[in-house]
């Protein structure tokens, strides 16, 4: 199968648009299988429990048309490998990737069986049979940026990453930019913890930035428990992935939810009808995949006007957090005045902005 | 750097412990009597779910705790009794046991995903954790001082009692002990099940203090350092105190030197370093002479009376 020449491409597509006319009577009867492999647990109340979220929406919007299936808790090594294999024999013909961490394995099974779609979060790496797919998360941090500046008494703000890759560095950035532009004063202090998911951890992680002066604390991991400590402590933060208030009504100031359905009705409709094409899918909040829950009471009426501001601004692409001038952290001027970032370039940042303290 | 600073930064330092200081604790007194139970996460995790669901159906956190140490013994013998009476090959048996407890555990959390536990308050009153000194000593739940409490506990029970010399007989040579007429199987199915309650206990801490919810798995593989812990520890209690609260310590710092701007070195370093520790322990104790800080010399070797 090595070769895969720009004249197969073209063969296996124009056979591909004729499938539906020719086949698809004899078909209908089949429903379409879907499968997903996840990073955590469905149960994580996170990441993995947002995108478990978006395949039960499209159980119910497609029906009976639609089989899906899930594996979770694979890895992100070479272990996804077979799984990924085995889900393309047993008939499933779209296969959603739900993790940064299976972008070559996805491309190596994609190779391997021409016939199935996949399609992989928060990549960069398309095939003919690949499509990326993400979400415009910065946008919503650039909302939780802009509380945090006007909450944060300490000028001091925390963040709790996972791992150093760039959709958590345009999360720290972002956050940071709309907090300085409330405030220029504003600090980062940042601390990775080398995992999406582990309590204990993030609770230790959440308590060393408290400790160190944080009086807001944004999480880019999965758990509530950064947000159970901050009400203990009397701080605020932000919850992750999916509205967490109930976990702590006091400390959650508000949440960046993560919208998966329409995506995965969208594509699974788009492989019923044969309309379906190797694509890159960047969405946010004026697609409605990045969405701002309710804001709690405890927020002042001109700081969620300020932050409604914000969302107003993406909704009608008037505003953008990473327009410069942006310097990093060692005062170099990244994005001259009157530029801002592409999308491309956002993809692959791996510098901080001024004001973030990392290690 | 104030007193404040350092007593929060210590109270982080208890947090992170405790957990992986219990579980350790249940399989010292295990790997004493001879077997090794690799089931720990396992149990933990049904300990975690059995603690944070019935300490919520029943509004009482201490019914929880109760619970979990039952879960955590409960399970445990599962594995007993395939390697004690069927005299399954400990190593595997243990190891399917933490797998079964992953999803065992998952199976009777779909419910209770997305609740909040009560708060589980420290069993002292709230006057005395006024002040940062207070803070320190009187401010932590439950648990803590359990922890504490047992590891010195079970240290004067393996040294000074006539019933831990007969455990570490039994670890030691369990065919000697046999012949003298102490009943090595009855002996070892109190210490799996002893260990199986304490694990449940430590996967309770997780889910009813450290983040009062449950989540699948999110004990995060300290059963596994509490595991490696055991060997840094050369079968010893004190030891094991030390080392688990040195682990503490390392981790905690590795999070301050992070917050504060430095990587003392590469995260992955940190990650690995008790298992690096442990697998040095071991190069060590092997390469000495004598018995003195050695495992249980029947560790993980079957038993079969009339075999």
């Amino acid at each position: 199968m090595g070769n895969f020449t720009r004249r197969d491409f073209v063969k296996a597509a124009a056979a591909a648009s004729a499938l539906p006319i020719l086949g698809r009577p004899a078909f209908a009867a089949d429903p379409l299988k879907v499968a997903f492999i996840f990073l955590g647990p469905v149960g994580d109340y996170g990441w993995t429990w947002a995108h478990n979220k978006g395949r039960l929406e499209l159980e119910k919007a497609l029906g009976d048309k639609v089989k899906t299936t899930y594996v979770e808790n694979v890895k992100e090594d070479a272990s996804a490998v077979p799984i990924l294999r085995d889900l393309a024999r047993q008939g499933n013909k779209l296969i959603f990737a739900t993790s940064f961490g299976y972008m070559d394995q996805v491309l190596e099974v994609a190779k391997e069986f021409p016939d199935v779609k996949f399609e992989h979060c928060t990549g960069f790496k398309r095939a003919p049979n690949v499509t990326t797919y993400n979400s415009r998360f910065h946008e919503g941090r650039a909302v939780t940026g802009t509380i945090a500046g006007h909450m944060s008494k300490s000028g001091v703000i925390g963040y709790l990453g996972s791992f150093k890759i760039p959709e958590v560095v345009m999360g720290v950035n972002a956050f940071t930019l709309a907090a300085q532009a409330v405030n220029p004063k504003i600090q980062t202090k940042l601390v990775m913890i080398d995992s999406w998911f582990d309590p204990a951890k993030e609770t230790a992680a959440t308590q060393t930035l408290a400790n160190l002066g944080c009086d807001v604390i944004a999480t880019h991991t999965d758990s509530p428990a950064p947000l159970q400590f901050c009400q203990q402590k009397g701080i605020y933060g932000f919850g992750q992935g999916a509205d967490m208030s109930k976990f702590a009504p006091k400390a959650h100031l508000t949440a960046i939810e993560d919208i998966w359905g329409p995506h995965y009705i969208a594509r699974a409709k788009a492989m019923l009808d044969g309309s379906w094409k190797s694509e890159d899918f960047w969405e946010g909040i004026k697609e409605g995949d990045v969405k701002i829950s309710p804001y709690n009471p405890i927020v002042p009426k001109n700081v969620q006007e300020a932050a409604d501001k914000i969302i107003d601004g993406y909704m009608k692409g008037t505003y953008d957090v990473f327009k410069g001038p942006i310097f990093d952290q060692s005062g170099a001027e990244k994005v001259p005045a009157g530029k801002a970032m592409s999308l491309g370039e956002l993809a692959t940042i791996d510098w901080y902005v001024k004001g973030v303290q990392s290690a | 750097m104030t007193l404040t600073f350092l007593i929060d930064a210590l109270i982080t330092v208890i947090g992170i412990t405790t957990p992986i200081l219990l579980a350790a604790s249940g399989v010292l007194v295990v790997e004493k009597s001879g077997v090794i139970n690799l089931g720990v996460e396992g149990m933990m995790l049904v300990g975690a779910i059995t603690g944070f669901a019935v300490g919520f159906e029943f509004s009482d956190p201490w019914i929880g705790v109760g619970a979990a140490a039952v879960a955590g013994a409960a399970t445990s013998m599962i594995f007993a009794v395939l390697v004690l009476s069927l005299g399954t090959n400990q190593v595997a048996t243990g190891l399917a046991l933490t797998i079964f407890g992953i999803g065992l555990s998952s199976l009777i959390g779909t419910n209770y995903t997305g609740f909040a536990a009560l708060p589980f308050d420290p069993p002292f009153p709230d006057y005395l954790a006024q002040d940062p000194i207070g803070r320190v000593i009187f401010g932590h739940s439950a648990f803590v001082y359990f922890a504490l409490i047992l590891v010195f506990a079970i240290g004067w029970f393996l040294s000074h009692t006539r019933a831990g010399l007969v455990l570490r007989a039994v670890g030691e040579n369990d065919f000697s002990a046999h012949s003298i007429g102490y009943p090595v199987i009855a002996i070892r199915y109190a210490a799996i099940a002893f260990g199986g309650a304490i694990a449940g206990i430590a996967g309770a801490n997780f889910s009813m203090v450290i983040t009062p919810l449950w989540a699948e798995q999110m004990t995060a593989g300290r059963g596994w350092i509490a595991l490696a812990l055991v060997v840094f520890s050369g079968w010893r209690a004190g030891r094991l105190l030390a080392g688990a609260y040195f682990f503490g310590v390392l981790m905690t710092l590795e999070l301050y030197a992070k917050a504060s701007g430095y990587a003392i070195m590469p995260s992955q370093f940190w990650a690995a370093m008790p298992y690096i520790i442990a697998v040095a322990v071991l190069a060590f104790i092997s390469a000495r002479d004598g018995r003195s800080g050695k495992e249980p010399a029947c560790l993980g070797k079957p038993f079969l009376p009339n075999g």
